[in-house]
């Protein structure tokens, strides 16, 4: 059984990519494709949540993030409450099922759970109150699911069709929940060709079992590539016994003008942000006519609404 | 229903039974006679002068050795709310094992004679199953500074071990090995790499790399075992490896043992049913050190059972209060309360047919005994009556209120086991009975 769906296969809570049908993520994209209007109206704001809490459960800093939820949700007209877990509760010693518990009794309908370890995403999904929807904003290495709905959301936006893809994700995979969700997606969809680069220190062993082709070489990896996806590589792991340094990797792994000519004449050009330009990617190409940098960041606002309006919405279903 | 006696009887005869005796290469039907705390007699006929205090009706059951649990922790001294001395030497008696060998990461650690002598009198108070202690190789599982180990030996110690706390200096091993076999002191390890082991809680492969868990690699193994072979070259000092997860490192074993190398290797029994695979639900009753590996590293594990380069199935009981396995799955506490699974978990390789009933029992009774160099693990006339009546067709359902053990924490919670202790009698008395 899969714990995010319903008895009767729709998406109750929203943890991974991983494990849901084609129709279900193709359901999300349809759905955020209808909410991407709402940002042109004059009254931004639809009532379909109305009356619904939302809880941003935040165990790891993320303003960026946690501010789309947060306009997702009021955008949907529900009632969202920030709470940075990081700073207060964990610190005086409350085991998170606590947490949980305190929280479910402000009888609210949802949480949005970021968190630092593997697997909390799940654990929350398992342990609270029936009524209760839980959506990954990111746990440990294992899967920041409204990411790569963003991403294949624009992608789908700039290219149509999945299937004759050939797409690269570059950086950092080993450490990547943005990657890790990705792959998942992207290989749901439909996608054949899928790539990932990275230098080998930086690349899980046995990988290649998602169905994906391991590259070294930055130059074989992204060539005649329709999309590249570009990671963000955490400042803390570009010194050390994971990369000798920042230009080293850059020389090696960062997207130039020159290396980007390798791909196809339209390629895409994704990261998730904040990019760290000069280490990851060049100035001119995250500000350059391949990049879709910003569209990424707006599409994550209808993402997060379409998510949250399917996951409250079947749980109705569910209780009625 | 489980009754715990310690009744008077001074003479028992097991009558009927199969009596397995692998120790002495014994397999027949027949019956055992024990006297005074030793076994008097194996014979269809009682002794002339023998009058049984109590007579046990063992027909359709096995009367083997009592089972001695290589690698069990009981948590006590030090953390009681996980399990104590009195709680866990209950579970295993009532498991059919009679000899539990405890490693000395306690609080305070067996680094002292007073620890030993706290735990001996603990167990004696409790009157169950007996407990030979592993000493301290370091002080506190420092990894620097030796401790008293010729003292400890003399206070009860069968060997010097740091748990599973790696000692990193290698020149401060190789000189803990060398005084050791001073005292004629075997080293169990266990081999873990420390610097291939930092934040790791799942095998290195296509689970770690598909959920994204922090993942310790063969390596984290197979580096610590090269090492400690190559310290122990061919000065004869013995060694025991503590645990084994991977076909390579058994592999490495077996290379040593040909090369005539005094070395020896145990498994826990879980680590011979699951893998990797097992932790697809984030499931924490899955979180074990060393991790569930791959299904080559289990069936490499099992060859290496089978073949004798594995001379020993313990337990590696690891008791939990409930709270230690809630969380994210990294933040949970690693181990598995398994003693009562031990035997049930030992039959299932004979129904799998990787061993046969006598060369099962085998692991789990002369072999362990052997590897600790202890007086037990057999039936041979004249030695300490410590014996195992178990069912092997008994199918019982493991849920918390059948568990003794203070730790619930077990994968195997709600399933089905086959095989279960009867009757347990240790030093010729009769502790349990079912």
């Amino acid at each position: 059984m899969n714990i995010q769906l319903t008895k009767d296969g729709k998406l109750k809570h929203f943890l991974t990519t991983e494990g849901l049908s084609k129709e279900i993520l193709t359901e999300i994209l349809d759905t955020a494709e209808n909410f991407s209007s709402v940002a042109n109206m004059p009254v931004k704001k639809i009532p379909l949540l109305r009356g619904k809490t939302i809880i941003n459960l935040f165990f790891e800093n993320s303003t960026r993030t946690r501010t789309t939820f947060d306009l997702a949700a009021t955008r949907l007209s529900a009632d969202v409450i920030n709470m940075n877990i990081s700073t207060s509760a964990t610190s005086k010693g409350e085991s998170l099922l606590d947490t949980l518990r305190n929280l479910e009794a402000m009888s609210c309908d949802m949480f949005v759970v970021r968190h630092a370890d593997t697997g909390a995403a799940h654990f929350i999904a398992s342990n609270v109150a029936p009524h209760i929807s839980v959506l990954n904003a990111g746990d440990g290495q294992h899967a920041h699911p409204t990411q790569a709905m963003l991403d294949v959301f624009t992608l789908r936006q700039q290219k149509g069709a999945f299937e004759p893809l050939s797409v690269a994700i570059v950086g950092d995979i080993m450490h990547s929940r943005v990657a890790r969700s990705n792959i998942h997606a992207l290989k749901t969809l439909g996608v054949k060709d899928l790539r990932v680069v990275g230098p080998r220190t930086l690349m899980p062993k046995d990988i290649e079992d998602l169905g994906v082709e391991v590259c070294y070489d930055m130059k074989r990896g992204i060539a005649d590539t329709d999309a590249i996806i570009m990671l963000r590589l955490q400042r803390e792991r570009m010194q050390g016994e994971l990369l000798p340094s920042e230009s080293e990797y850059y020389s090696m792994f960062g997207l130039t003008e020159e290396k980007l000519k390798l791909a196809k004449p339209d390629v895409t050009v994704m990261h998730p942000g904040p990019i760290n330009r000069g280490v990851e990617i060049e100035s001119s190409v995250a500000d350059g006519k391949h990049s879709v940098i910003l569209q990424q960041v707006t599409n994550g606002l209808a993402i997060r609404m379409a998510v949250m309006s399917l996951t409250l919405g079947h749980q109705s279903e569910e209780s009625a | 229903m489980t009754n715990i006696t310690n009744s008077a009887a001074t003479s028992i005869a097991i009558k009927n039974g199969r009596v397995i005796d692998p120790a002495n290469n014994i397999d027949s039907n027949t019956n055992v006679y024990i006297s005074n705390g030793i076994i008097t007699h194996i014979g269809d006929k009682a002794p002339a002068d023998f009058s049984a205090d109590q007579t046990i009706d063992a027909s359709d059951k096995i009367v083997c050795p009592g089972i001695v649990d290589m690698c069990a922790r009981l948590r006590d001294p030090g953390q009681t709310q996980k399990g104590n001395i009195a709680s866990e030497t209950k579970a295993a008696a009532a498991a059919g094992i009679t000899t539990i060998c405890c490693p000395p990461d306690t609080s305070p650690v067996i680094d002292t004679t007073s620890v030993v002598e706290l735990i001996r009198s603990r167990q004696e108070s409790a009157g169950m199953t007996k407990i030979v202690p592993l000493a301290a190789i370091t002080k506190e599982l420092g990894g620097e500074n030796l401790s008293s180990m010729a003292s400890l030996k003399k206070a009860g110690c069968v060997g010097v071990s740091d748990g599973r706390k790696p000692i990193a200096n290698s020149m401060v091993l190789r000189r803990a090995m060398q005084y050791a076999d001073t005292y004629d002191l075997k080293v169990f390890l266990s081999p873990i790499d420390p610097w291939l082991s930092q934040e790791g809680c799942a095998h290195e492969g296509k689970v770690s790399a598909r959920f994204g868990i922090p993942s310790l690699p063969e390596a984290t193994e197979t580096a610590a075992i090269a090492r400690d072979l190559a310290l122990v070259e061919q000065s004869g000092i013995k060694i025991h490896f503590n645990q084994l997860s991977t076909k390579q490192g058994a592999k490495l074993i077996a290379m040593g043992q040909k090369d005539g190398q005094k070395i020896t290797a145990d498994v826990s029994a879980h680590q011979l049913f699951f893998t990797e695979n097992n932790l697809c639900s984030f499931d924490s009753a899955y979180h074990v050190r060393p991790p569930f590996r791959t299904i080559e590293d289990r069936d490499g594990l099992r060859d290496a059972l089978k073949s004798g380069v594995i001379g020993a199935i313990c337990s590696d009981h690891q008791p939990h209060e409930p709270d230690a396995k809630i969380g994210p799955f990294p933040t949970t506490e690693p181990g598995i309360s398994a003693l009562e699974t031990l035997l049930p978990l030992t039959m299932k390789l004979v129904d799998e047919g990787l061993l046969n009933l006598s060369g099962a029992i085998k692991k789990i009774t002369t072999g362990p005994a052997t590897i600790l160099d202890i007086n037990a693990g057999t039936l041979a006339v004249g030695s300490i009556a410590d014996v195992c009546v178990f069912d092997p067709d008994l199918e019982w359902a493991l849920t918390e209120n059948e568990m003794l053990s203070m730790g619930k924490n077990t994968p195997l919670l709600g399933q089905s086991m086959k095989g279960r202790a009867t009757h347990t009698i240790i030093d010729g008395k009769m502790v349990f009975e079912r």
